[in-house]
């Protein structure tokens, strides 16, 4: 028995056995590491399956494909009603923008689908004059363009814009001015000075507390009654700042959330090296609160988005309004129309929806730099 | 021009009713490097955290290099471009790599185009020996890396006070030799150093005076050589038995 041990030769690298990496150990650890997860993984696979299947039967082998107008939809038995969609497609997009004039919603849509494009992949140069084109220039051509009016341009009405156009313009607003309003009110509500902290906390607390409906309700109802006669700002205009007003008040308090990560060896680094408070919330702070916080960003601007759909309550014909509104045409109304329309409205809702959670992922694995403490 | 980089007279500060520094003068030469130290909770971290504001004392003057330390935002200001510091956990800005966390205050606040920001970034980066690592990010660099960059950084802003706030005691043993090597490269460059630290090795090697502090009071201040083997107050002597074994 002795405690002496020098090791002379190096242990050899192995590579691992078998049944720790192989095709069947890995599959057998996925879907049954134990015989109760086994009949777990067959439970939930058929139930997966039998709602497939469902969905399949109604969406597709029993759909109906083709038709002039509801005759074929109302018989028994049959499935989703496609051609209600077809024939109301360009309405779920433009509303009752005039069919002659919807060739200024196509150049917004293109200018805003590419300008943003520009900003998101992050290949593509001049991030800079991209940013000043979508944020300023842009909103300028798009409102100059759909209401008209100037130019020689007919002037359309906003009680005339609908559909998807409606939608994406409440939506877009609403995001893009939530982010910096929300970044003030955040820096607000932790400021030292009482006055703007007061302030701050009491705006983010009472709109945080109130429904949307009814902020959008207030807009429009009762906003008016405290104005002198014959000011009442339009409707669209309205829930717009109602929209970007009451998703800041979230935004608020998702950036506060990520300020409240950032050590305050962070605040002490930047201020000795002898950058300002709005230095160091601009290029120390802000970065990195911001990333941590995208999960939360994103939660807030997906749920905006679908939220724009309750705009349709104050009569703004945004795209659930537009195709709600289709069920009661006397040439479709039948028995798979709504079941139709609302399956069309899930499936458009979800992809916008979905893509702006791929993007954010890829932006939160780009933007990490392996930090961790 | 008077020949103090720093002066303290007086200073006092509270947190609340717990009186932190109790009328501490300090006067420190230019050129002059200065060890601070002490047990926990005795004031020394604030001591050198109030000389670049980073706290705020409510009683007596604080003057450094000329100006004195006021609510006043401009001298604040001031004060920050002439003293950089050096924290215990780094504090590198995460986000940015190495070489724009170098460049960050040259170019905001100093105003220094970004070629010469980032020539005069790696001309600090070779000093502490890392300008391999300029591209990579603080989170990709081990603690005594990070900490070399964290003094590149104040060098940048080519400060004339340096303060450490206990540079190596978040440190692995094995990356504290790396950080004190640099620290006394910057001593034998005749940088005024102040250095909260208990490298006692580093205080005999480079220290031209040794503050011992206790309770928010400076004790007893001595040359390294008598203060280690000759110390003349009870405190000191017992707080020495305990860090020398």
């Amino acid at each position: 028995m002795t405690l002496e041990y020098v090791r002379t030769a190096d242990a050899p690298l192995l590579p691992a056995p078998a049944s720790a990496a192989g095709f069947w150990a890995r599959m057998r650890e996925r879907f049954a590491p134990t015989p109760i997860s086994g009949v777990g993984t067959v439970i939930i696979g058929a139930l997966l399956v039998w709602a497939v299947w469902t969905i399949l039967q109604w969406a597709v082998f029993s759909a109906v494909w083709s038709a002039e107008n509801r005759e074929p939809c109302n018989v028994a038995g049959a499935g989703a009603c496609w051609p209600f969609v077809k024939a109301k497609a360009l309405q779920w997009v433009y509303g009752f923008y005039p069919i002659e004039e919807r060739w200024r919603a196509n150049v917004v849509f293109l200018l805003g689908g590419l300008s943003m494009l520009g900003l998101l992949v992050p290949r593509i140069p001049y991030k800079g004059w991209n940013a000043l084109f979508f944020f300023v220039i842009y909103p300028i051509i798009s409102y100059v363009l759909l209401t008209g009016g100037r130019f020689g341009l007919e002037a359309v009405g906003t009680e005339q814009w609908g559909g998807l156009l409606v939608t994406l313009i409440v939506a877009v607003t609403g995001i893009v001015a939530s982010v910096p309003l929300g970044i003030l009110l955040a820096l607000g509500r932790r400021s030292e000075m009482p006055v703007v902290r007061t302030l701050c906390t009491a705006f983010i607390e009472i709109v945080r507390g109130v429904p949307l409906i009814t902020v959008l309700f207030m807009a429009s109802v009762m906003f008016p009654l405290f104005m002198p006669p014959g000011i009442n700002p339009d409707k669209l205009l309205k829930a717009l700042i109602g929209v970007a007003l009451f998703s800041a008040a979230y935004m608020a308090e998702t950036v506060r959330g990520g300020l409240q990560a950032i050590p305050k060896g962070q605040y002490e680094a930047s201020m000795a090296v002898g950058l300002s408070y709005w230095r160091t919330m601009l290029l120390v702070v802000m970065p990195q609160a911001l990333k941590i916080v995208i999960p939360g960003i994103v939660n807030s601007f997906i749920s905006l988005f679908k939220d724009t759909s309750l705009v349709s309550i104050i009569g703004i014909f945004d795209l659930f309004n537009m195709v709600q509104s289709g069920f009661n045409d006397a040439t479709w109304a039948s028995a798979q129309t709504g079941n139709t329309g609302y399956f069309a409205l899930a499936i458009i809702y979800w992809v916008f929806c979905f893509a702006m959670s791929r993007y954010s992922q890829f932006i939160e694995r780009r933007l990490n730099t392996g930090y961790k403490r | 021009m008077s020949n103090s980089a720093i002066t303290m007279q007086s200073v006092n500060k509270w947190y609340g009713q717990f009186h932190v520094l109790r009328d501490i003068n300090l006067d420190v030469k230019k050129g002059e490097r200065i060890v601070i130290c002490g047990p926990s909770g005795s004031g020394k971290s604030t001591m050198i955290r109030c000389i670049n504001r980073l706290e705020e004392h409510q009683k007596g003057d604080i003057i450094v290099d000329g100006i004195p330390l006021t609510a006043n935002v401009k001298n604040i200001d001031d004060v920050r471009r002439e003293v950089g510091m050096v924290f215990q956990h780094f504090n590198l800005f995460p986000h940015l790599t190495v070489l724009e966390n170098l460049t960050l205050a040259p170019m905001w606040v100093r105003k220094q185009p970004k070629a010469q920001a980032e020539e005069n970034a790696m001309k600090f980066l070779t000093r502490v020996k890392i300008p391999e690592q300029a591209l990579k990010y603080p989170g990709q660099l081990s603690g005594g890396q990070q900490q070399r960059v964290a003094i590149a950084r104040a060098l940048c802003m080519n400060p004339k006070v340096m303060l450490f706030d206990e540079p190596t005691s978040a440190l692995d043993p094995e990356m504290i030799k790396e950080v004190l090597d640099v620290m006394v490269d910057l001593a034998q460059g005749g940088m005024t150093m102040l250095c909260v630290t208990h490298e006692m090795a580093f205080a005999r090697q480079v220290a031209n005076r040794v503050i011992f502090m206790d309770q928010g009071q400076i004790v007893e201040q001595n040359e390294p050589e008598a203060f280690f083997n000759n110390p003349q107050s009870p405190r000191t002597k017992k707080f020495l038995e305990q860090i020398l074994h």
